[in-house]
């Protein structure tokens, strides 16, 4: 494959409510940038919107980076998400449908999942969570 | 923060939402519109979505809720004007919206509550007796 070059980075930190929404922004602004498809925009937003606020609230606070790749054939955004929270002991369960210890749908991280294109995510107990997720173009 | 502003139509209480929700303004408008539901003696709401460029699991819980506290609360309530892309991407990330009411737009969304509260009326002028004016004294009850 050939090399991955970053066209644009953009850090936010997440420690509220209203960076959450600052997230969503910065994703969707870089998503129309990178031409993706309106469908496409959305499912990539609406997937840093739900890791964005598990950073929050499971992570106690962190930081996104969103940034704009190219692979050498296609466009894409990719969105990490990193905190030092108390981290996820049991991944395989934490990416079940309906898994919440939090009283949520247990949908955001196997959903984030499903709606994006990569999804990788790095997790030590004690130590912290970085999940990142990455949309192509078509 | 800021608060999404809820509108008294009749007897339907009207919620257009033009902003970018944060977690915190979606609670409060639930809590909004649980009390104006009990203190107008609403019978109906419309939650205007088409300005929302997503639905998370967070806001769609908030639709799901909103949804079971009126019923609770003897209201009904319907979701209009979601996105195309919000609806696909809703599926996607296996979100449900159980027992939500959907229509296309306002004026569908008002079409399904006008006819739930004229089924309600008939039924209640068949269970009085004649010369009983239900209907104003539910008015009289909840001034607006
Ligand atoms: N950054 C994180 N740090 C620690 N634990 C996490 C983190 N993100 C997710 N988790 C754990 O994984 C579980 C599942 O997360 P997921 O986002 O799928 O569901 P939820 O947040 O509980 O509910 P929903 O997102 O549907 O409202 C969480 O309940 C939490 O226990
Ligand atoms: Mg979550």
């Amino acid at each position: 494959m050939a090399e991955l070059s970053v066209l644009g980075t953009d850090e936010v930190p997440i420690h509220t409510d209203a960076d959450v929404v600052r997230v969503r922004q910065l994703v969707r602004a870089a998503a129309v940038a990178a031409k993706l498809s309106l469908v496409d925009q959305t499912k990539i937003v609406t997937a840093a919107s739900e890791l964005a606020r598990n950073t929050l609230i499971y992570g106690g606070g962190g930081q996104a980076v969103v940034e704009t790749v190219n692979d050498g054939r296609r466009r894409g955004i990719r969105a990490l998400f990193r905190d030092e929270g108390p981290g996820i002991a049991d991944v395989d369960l934490a990416l079940t449908d309906g898994y919440t210890t939090g009283g949520g749908l247990g949908l955001g991280l196997s959903g984030a999942r499903r709606l994006c294109d990569e999804f990788e995510l790095d997790s030590a107990v004690g130590a912290g969570t970085c999940i990142q997720v990455t949309k192509w173009t078509r | 923060m800021e608060r999404v502003p809820i509108l008294k139509i009749g007897r339907v209480l009207l919620v257009s939402v033009q902003i970018d929700l944060q977690d915190q303004t979606a609670l409060a408008l639930q809590e909004d519109l649980s009390e104006r539901i009990v203190s107008t003696g609403a019978r109906g709401v419309l939650i205007e979505i088409s300005a929302l460029e997503i639905v998370d699991s967070f806001i769609g819980r908030m639709l799901s809720t909103i949804a079971s506290i009126s019923r609770v609360l003897d209201a009904e309530t319907v979701v209009v004007g979601m996105r195309p892309a919000v609806a696909i991407t809703l599926v996607e990330l296996g979100l449900s919206l159980g027992g939500v009411r959907t229509a296309l737009n306002v004026e569908k969304g008002l079409e399904i509550l006008d006819r739930d509260m004229t089924v309600e009326d008939d039924n209640v002028i068949e269970d009085e007796p004649a010369g009983s004016a239900a209907g104003s004294v539910t008015e009289a009850r909840w001034p607006n």
